[in-house]
């Protein structure tokens, strides 16, 4: 087989133009589906965890996000065994200074400053900045991308009022800090808006969500039916989930992507498909001649059929191979691109997504070579050689 | 003198096989395009339709959506008096206090569960928004009844006539279904608002007011009123434009979808190019006839991009066709704005085959220009040698 390579590099090179153009159209097909498949695989099944996030659940109400639960709920939570820590994470919303102007956006959470640094390891600020933020009650941090935003520096006095709680808070930036996976937020402590609240509000002692923290990766499944089944008879039964499921649910927001993707994928292939198809029987027709003279030489049916074969399989593959370069330039762009959805954060061409482009490139040769490929290599001899084109 | 386009439409019959492969490659790519713009304007059209331009929604100042907005029966009892505000044939104003909020539903497409708008509401409010009834019957006050969307009936196995639901403090009977039209509210579950308020502990923690003016010209000084009122706190605005805001929604599923079909526009032409060279090649001896006959390059050139446009034509009408069956097919999106699903049915209007076609004609424009130059270049006889 490999006796034949020469020829087969030689034959795939006889029309240039052609032969780069299938390449660049299979190549840009190829780079939209390996993109398309790593999205798929990023949205519905994350990237790698780390091994903080894989200890994370969120509790909130079974009925959903925008019904509240006793803040009471948050001690029995840490009493659960499995559990090594718990936090408020509440919602807080409300607008900084335009609240119209969707750039104003981003996510506001009251937490527990000095748990916060707990369940999230990997929010990364120097010590003293954490120091300031535990004692200071009116500081908050933010993350680097929402500062750069907003061009603000530690000192920077920042007002959010307040929509769903009825208060206007003025806070201190103290710290900048660095996370890929705690999203791009403003936290601030729980206290300074607990007190703010006028002391007969029933919003002082109610809760959105809380952030557990499990001992091991092993207790997550247990902690999460523990803590559902603590409360399955309350006024507010919960839900707990884990943080990747928590993630992945926002994904269901975008529409029924999952089914998107998989269409997109199918008519992409199909259209590789074509133009190979397409491609193959044009030079193939343009060569019957030629086939009849490499039978005189003595070439069989099944070496021809081989040549022809191996030639798309050949254009498919450089198209396969560019095709991924050019995918995996741009997740690296999308990775660095500011986007809602932490679940893109991850997306990258895997070596089982280059295999699988791979393979379906080289199928694709295959296949859109079979039908002309053959019936050039049962053609006779002379009917090949008399055939005008 | 121009070539007649039958020499072109001819040619592309002949070569069937070729002619279909790319043309069905462009359509794939048309179609592609299409299904997501049909998307995009049957969002639109949900969202467009939802809301009388006559009527004003009032949320606390600050809140740009009924979900985190707050209002109180005070505040709803200072401002149903004002000017300008609609009555109904018993002299009451058309003003309807409401309380919004999301529950998860286990959706057809989702099973681990979506968003849902719960909206409870008075008499007035269903009376104020041109609803029918398509199954069972209204709610009645004060009972743990809801009526659901005709789409929510339809995405949502627990959500039909006859079941029940649980939220709040227990079971909810499900007893009837409505139908808004296009709107929204096809998408969402009403109640009664003493009733639903009292399950969430949010007697006085309502979300919004609705407002029907005396006519549409009234509504801008209703609108200033409402907002210059220091004692309220609030913001008004046409419920219109509230729910117009919400069509970018849409925006992350539209900005993939043209970008996929980019990309594969690209390729498309890169396909039609190729069709478009292997063509001038197999006819070289013809094109030498022609200029023998006394055509000129110029109609020569302009003959085989002619071919191109009717070969991507034929790919962008067959696009069209594929997306067709799409038409009226219901599928949901959430919007951060409500934090809930809407349901809407694609949309596939005159207008975006239009731009299918035209998208299929560029695709076919870009693939022809080169091939049909060099086609016109061609020394005549050269041409006539070429086998």
């Amino acid at each position: 087989m490999f006796r034949y390579l020469p020829l087969i590099l030689k034959s795939s090179m006889r029309n240039r133009r052609r032969s780069a153009l299938t390449v660049a159209s299979i190549a840009v097909s190829l780079c939209l589906l390996s993109v398309l498949m790593a999205m798929y695989h990023a949205l519905f099944y994350g990237g790698e965890q780390t091994p903080a996030q894989a200890l994370r659940l969120i509790t909130h109400s079974k009925v959903g996000l925008a019904t509240a639960m006793p803040y009471s709920f948050l001690n029995k939570i840490r009493a659960v065994p499995g559990v090594k820590d718990a936090m408020l994470w509440q919602w807080f919303g409300g607008s900084y200074k335009d609240a119209r102007d969707q750039k104003n956006f981003f996510a506001r959470f009251a937490v527990e400053p000095s748990r916060l640094f707990n369940i999230y390891p990997e929010v990364e600020m120097p010590a003293d900045q954490k120091r300031a933020f535990e004692q200071l009650r009116t500081a908050c941090i933010a993350s680097d991308t929402v500062a750069n935003k907003f061009g603000w520096k530690i000192g920077e006095k920042i007002i959010i009022v307040g929509d769903i709680f009825p208060v206007t808070l003025e806070f201190t930036l103290v710290g900048i800090y660095h996370s890929d996976t705690a999203g791009d937020a403003l936290f601030f402590n729980k206290d300074y808006m607990r007190e703010s609240l006028p002391a007969t509000s029933p919003m002082r002692d109610i809760a959105s969500s809380f952030e557990v923290q499990a001992e091991t990766p092993a207790d997550v499944p247990r902690v999460q039916q523990a803590i559902d089944a603590m409360f399955e008879n309350s006024p507010q039964p919960t839900k707990t989930e884990s943080e990747r499921a928590f993630q992945l649910s926002f994904v269901a927001f975008l529409g029924n992507l999952k089914l998107f993707l998989m269409a997109i994928c199918g008519a992409v292939t199909f259209t590789i498909l074509l133009v190979s198809a397409n491609t193959i029987s044009m030079s193939v027709r343009e060569r019957v001649r030629e086939v009849g003279v490499l039978k005189t030489l003595g070439f069989t049916p099944a070496a021809i059929l081989g040549l022809l074969i191996g030639e798309a399989a050949v254009i498919a593959a450089i198209g396969g191979l560019l095709g991924m370069g050019a995918a995996a330039l741009l997740c690296t762009g999308v990775r660095q691109a500011p986007t809602g959805i932490i679940a893109l954060k991850t997306l990258e061409i895997s070596p089982a997504i280059a295999i699988y482009t791979l393979l379906i490139a080289l199928s694709i040769g295959v296949v859109s070579s079979l039908i002309p490929a053959s019936s050039a290599s049962r053609t006779s001899i002379l009917d090949s050689l008399r055939y005008s084109g | 003198m121009a070539i007649p386009a039958s020499y072109n439409l001819r040619n592309l019959v002949v070569r069937k096989t070729t002619t279909i492969m790319t043309a069905l490659g462009i359509a794939l790519t048309v179609a592609v395009l299409l299904s997501v713009l049909a998307l995009v304007a049957g969002l639109r059209t949900a969202f467009e339709s939802t809301g009388d331009p006559a009527q004003v929604l009032v949320m606390r100042k600050g809140a740009t959506a009924e979900l985190n907005s707050g209002m109180t029966r005070a505040v709803f009892q200072d401002m149903k008096f004002k000017q300008g505000i609609a009555v109904d044939a018993n002299r009451q104003p058309l003003a309807s206090l409401e309380i919004v909020t999301v529950i998860n539903l286990a959706s057809v497409d989702s099973p681990a569960g979506m968003n849902v708008t719960l909206r409870g509401l008075l008499p007035v409010g269903i009376q104020m928004r041109h609803l029918s009834i398509l199954q069972g019957r209204w709610f009645q006050t004060g009972h743990r009844e809801v009526v659901v969307g005709k789409n929510i009936a339809k995405r949502y196995p627990g959500a039909q006539l006859g079941k029940q639901l649980r939220f709040g403090k227990g079971l909810w009977d499900v007893v009837g279904v409505m139908d808004g039209g296009q709107s929204a509210v096809n998408s969402e579950i009403f109640g009664d608002l003493g009733q639903v308020s009292s399950d969430f502990d949010r007697q006085d923690g309502l979300s919004s007011v609705l407002l029907r003016a005396t006519d549409t010209a009234t509504v801008p000084a209703l609108i200033n009123s409402l907002n210059d009122d220091q004692r309220l706190n609030v913001d008004a605005m046409t419920e219109r434009s509230y729910y117009e805001s919400q069509t970018n929604s849409g925006a992350p599923l539209q900005f993939l979808g043209i970008f996929v079909s980019i990309i594969m526009a690209v390729g498309s032409s890169f396909a039609a190019m190729n069709t478009m060279y292997a063509s001038v090649a197999r006819r070289s001896k013809e094109i030498g006839t022609l200029r023998v006959l006394g055509f000129s390059r110029g109609s020569i050139l302009l003959s085989f991009f002619l071919e191109s446009l009717l070969l991507s034509l034929f790919g962008g009408l067959l696009g069209c066709i594929l997306v067709l069956p799409l038409n009226g097919i219901t599928t949901g999106i959430g919007s951060f704005v409500t934090f809930s699903e809407i349901a809407f049915n694609f949309r596939v209007t005159p207008q975006i085959m239009i731009a299918g076609v035209l998208f299929a004609l560029f695709m076919g424009a870009v693939g022809g220009l080169f091939p049909a130059r060099m086609a016109a270049k061609k020394e005549i006889l050269t041409a006539l040698r070429e086998i």
